[in-house]
């Protein structure tokens, strides 16, 4: 391994950001024909090493070679003339287009259609892509826009691929198709960067992985000589257990029933069709589906944020007496003395406003309380302080913007102040997206803990193997309808991910 | 391996939060900067001394007791229009149309002393005076938001639509009431008995305007700052979703924080008829409705700041057109005077947000960057 040539040699790379130390004298190298995993915690400098070479950022300190030779990576165009694509986690694609105009799209050869996509073709058939050149990207499944995105690096003459969690996206099929897709790019000599939280995805695609922790480089060595256990304890420092919890529920009483509630979107399109389930105190129900497929409109129908067509949702107190929640919008909801949190999956966008404090944060839910026009500062600053120090939040301080933080933190504050107000009913949408592996635990525990004091919770995930780990119910949603509802405990991925793609699973089978 | 290729000449770093002496520098060799390229722009164009010219700049705005008090009142009315924007701003509601917002509270105002005159003793006659023109002000500035509530329409267009409204609205009034007639001006309204008329404190006839404005200042911001009110504001405008999702009526929100912002400007536009002018005529708010954004966003919507910011522009307005006067220059040569001061401040944020890193200093800014760490 010594004597092969690496196709990228990144050597002591310092970038900071004002007075945060992204990246403190970092190593890389990536070798043609290899697949490295870049593994760290959120804020442990991955994605900024990455965009330093592919020409996002410039680094302060530092030297970056190609295949021996230095460099200066100045922009995006100069790293696509050595030959590094970048495909980012969120897409850069304009919908109205084509593939294969989004793929010749800033290029400065003449266009002609025709020959892009021929040549389109041949690159899919080299490596097993199913990609039509001619379909419009707003037609296209989130899978399909990936791979136009791998597509449009390899055009453009790639052979070294960076992938920023590739799969947060994708449903075990898809992912399953992408790494077959990887693994043929691999053995054609390509030099390939994943970066990944999953640890079963890092042992099952990388050969090679490469550890960071808090901007500094720790080590890297070959996938098949460690293990899970090995790497995440690399990554944190410390010795972490990897066990989700799941004890039994305790006294589950029925507390949120839906019956044949339907939903269509502003432009018409049927979200959710007819959708009925319960979901009990104590109890954890996980609710798995392909992105799009009505999570999102089901849990803000629930907190009172959706209109809805028709179907009832009630609430079932614990003496048992029923309250329509449809049609009440979330200030009415409270006022009922209904204790619903709700942690969407916009953290920035909806469950907090990023340009604030933590106080003012803790303040969204509660600024309404006491008499007088003026607000209470003092009680919600006591709450910031609560939720740092209970949750272990890394910040400067309470009076930081939450902007600032990086994602497990700001969920950290966001699923804080949820869980401060004693709730009955907890909905979550993608509580752990983008989170490293210990922020995800501290979730996992949170909810627990939630369900062990009687808070019936509801989980929208999209990691499988989580969701496996932790329901003690699995709803499944296929197109907005209910495929399926499964027990969490003997369920397989296997029937999970088929129930994800079509209704009812196998039985469609038989 | 430590020489680098091609390495760029500079590169632009973000910067974390400035300490407040460190930003104020920045700021304070702005302004000096702006002045020297302000020195050479006269000497070059009109060979006159440039210290003279300064010299004449701070004659003209505060050289006598008069001209202070012509300062405090124009400070007066551009800080208040810049107050009752603020809201609405921070709401992210681009109402650019505080200038149709002032003449409609002028011309409720005008209107309640032409009409009512000599109807009403005169305390009752100022109190109705005063409502007409916040009403007439509120109304002026809710209609483009109940269009923005309920269907979304773009409150920048339609807010300046409504300036020409009230410029032709007021206009046409004009005719109807012009004294003596075929003069096409209102000339000065209830000379003889000062009916409607803001009483003089002191003897002073600008008193009662600085006083006003200076609680409508400390009014808006414990309003922004501590109220609920206020903070509902602040979400809006930083997130409409958010917003909902913690159950805020995101419409009702945007109608009263316009009918508060127009109210002030309709306030400012009764200062202006009753407590200065008069009179009224279509020019009575002289543009200051859009000055007024930009001495808030430059005091980045904090009123204490405003006062400092509507003070610069007002203080460069007054020297500068004395300027013109003295020396016989034309009345542009203050404006570009006063240009190239606001470039210079406006600029200045970019290095308040940003540090550039040259190429051969680099070495030193890190040794530097470790010292300020240590602080």
């Amino acid at each position: 391994m010594k004597e092969k040539q690496a196709a990228v040699q990144m050597r002591n790379i310092t970038k900071r950001f004002g007075s945060v130390l992204a990246n403190d004298k970092c190593w890389l190298d990536i070798y043609h024909g290899e697949i490295l995993a870049l593994l760290g915690e959120n804020g442990s400098g991955k994605t900024t090493m990455m965009n330093m070479l592919s020409g996002i950022y410039f680094p302060d300190e530092g030297q970056i070679s190609i295949n021996g030779k230095p460099v200066s990576i100045r922009s995006p165009k100069d790293a696509f003339g050595y030959g590094i694509g970048m495909i980012h986690q969120h897409f850069k694609l304009v919908d109205v287009l084509t593939a294969a105009e989004n793929i010749t799209l800033g290029l400065d050869e003449k266009l002609d259609l025709k020959s892009v996509s021929r040549k389109v073709r041949e690159i899919c058939d080299k490596y097993g892509f199913e990609v039509d050149p001619d379909q419009k990207i707003y037609d296209m499944s989130v899978s399909q826009k990936q791979t136009v995105e791998i597509v449009k690096v390899l055009y453009r003459g790639a052979d070294i691929l960076i992938l920023d969690e590739p799969t947060a996206v994708l449903t075990p099929q898809e992912t399953d198709k992408l790494f077959a897709v990887l693994r043929n790019m691999r053995d054609d000599g390509k030099a390939i960067v994943i970066i990944t939280h999953k640890m079963h995805e890092v042992e099952d695609l990388s050969d090679r992985v490469a550890i960071l922790r808090h901007g500094q480089f720790v080590g890297d060595m070959l996938t098949k000589e460690t293990n899970a256990q090995e790497m995440t304890n690399m990554m944190v420092g410390h010795a972490v257990t990897l066990n989700i919890e799941r004890p039994d529920p305790v006294n589950p009483k029925p507390r949120i029933e839906v019956k044949n509630l339907t939903v269509r979107s502003m432009d018409g399109i049927v979200k959710l069709d007819d959708v009925s389930f319960t979901a009990n105190s104590g109890e954890i129900l996980g609710i798995a589906g392909i992105s799009g497929c009505g999570q999102k409109e089901l849990l803000e129908a629930i907190a009172g944020l959706q209109p809805t067509e028709k179907g009832s949702i009630c609430y079932i107190t614990d003496e048992g007496k029923r309250e329509e929640l449809l049609g009440k919008d979330p200030l009415e909801i409270a006022e009922m003395g209904v204790a619903l949190s709700f942690v969407p999956e916009d953290r920035l966008g909806m469950g907090l406003v990023g340009n604030m404090d933590l106080s003012d944060n803790m303040m969204l839910r509660s600024f309404r309380r006491g008499k007088g026009v003026f607000t209470d500062r003092r009680t919600p600053k006591k709450l910031a302080e609560t939720v740092v120090q209970e949750l272990e939040v890394n910040t400067p301080g309470v009076s930081t913007p939450v902007r600032r933080l990086s994602g497990g933190n700001v969920q950290k504050v966001l699923v804080g102040r949820e869980i401060s107000s004693a709730p009955t009913v907890l909905l979550t949408a993608y509580a752990v997206r983008g989170l490293d592996i210990n922020s995800s635990y501290t979730i996992y525990d949170l909810i627990n803990r939630q369900k062990a004091q009687g808070v019936a919770v509801i989980y929208v995930g999209e990691d499988l193997d989580v969701l496996l780990e932790l329901s003690d119910r699995i709803l499944v949603l296929c197109g907005g309808k209910v495929s399926g509802i499964v027990p969490g405990r003997g369920a397989t991925k296997r029937d999970v991910g088929m129930m994800m793609t079509r209704l009812g699973g196998n039985k469609a089978d038989e | 391996m430590n020489n680098k290729t091609k390495e760029p000449l500079f590169h632009i770093v973000k910067r974390d939060n400035l300490p407040w002496y460190h930003a104020w520098g920045i700021r304070f060799i702005a302004i000096a900067l702006s002045l020297v390229l302000c020195a050479l722009v006269t000497t070059i164009t009109t060979g006159e001394n440039p210290i003279g010219v300064f010299g004449t700049i701070i004659s003209g705005a505060v050289g006598t007791k008069r001209r202070v008090w012509i300062l405090l009142q124009n400070l007066a009315i551009l800080l208040g229009i810049s107050l009752a924007v603020t809201p609405a701003f921070k709401m992210r509601f681009w109402n650019i149309g505080a200038e149709g917002q002032v003449l409609a509270g002028s011309l409720a105002s005008a209107a309640c002393m032409i009409l009512l005159g000599n109807k009403l003793p005169n305390g009752a006659l100022i109190a109705v005076i005063v409502l007409a023109g916040v009403l007439a002000g509120a109304v002026w500035a809710v209609i483009p938001a109940i269009f923005k509530a309920k269907w979304n329409t773009n409150e920048t267009l339609f807010t300046l639509m409504m300036n020409y409204v009230a410029t032709q609205l007021v206009a046409y009034y004009i005719i109807i009431w012009e004294v003596p007639k075929g003069s096409g001006t209102v000339g000065i309204i209830n000379a003889s008995t000062e009916a409607g008329w803001f009483p003089m404190l002191g003897g002073n006839r600008y008193l009662l305007n600085v006083l006003i404005i200076a609680a409508m200042t400390i009014f808006v911001y414990f309003y922004l700052n501590y109220s609920k009110h206020g903070y509902e504001i602040a979400v809006v405008g930083e997130s409409e979703r958010t917003a909902r999702y913690v159950g805020i009526k995101v419409e009702r929100v945007i109608i009263r924080t316009l009918l508060l912002s127009g109210a002030l400007c309709g306030l400012v536009g009764v200062l202006l008829v009753a407590g200065t002018s008069h009179t009224i005529t279509t020019t009575l708010a002289g543009g200051q409705g859009f000055t007024a954004v930009m001495v808030s966003w430059l005091a980045k919507f904090n009123p204490i700041a405003m006062i400092f910011t509507s003070l610069l522009l007002v203080f460069m307005g007054r020297g500068a057109s004395e300027v013109s006067t003295v020396f016989g220059l034309n009345q542009a040569f203050s404006d570009i005077l006063t240009g190239i001061i606001i470039f210079f401040i406006i600029g200045c944020e970019f290095f308040l947000r940003y540090r550039v890193s040259f190429r051969k200093r680099e070495k030193a800014k890190i040794a530097e960057k470790g010292g300020e760490q240590h602080v």
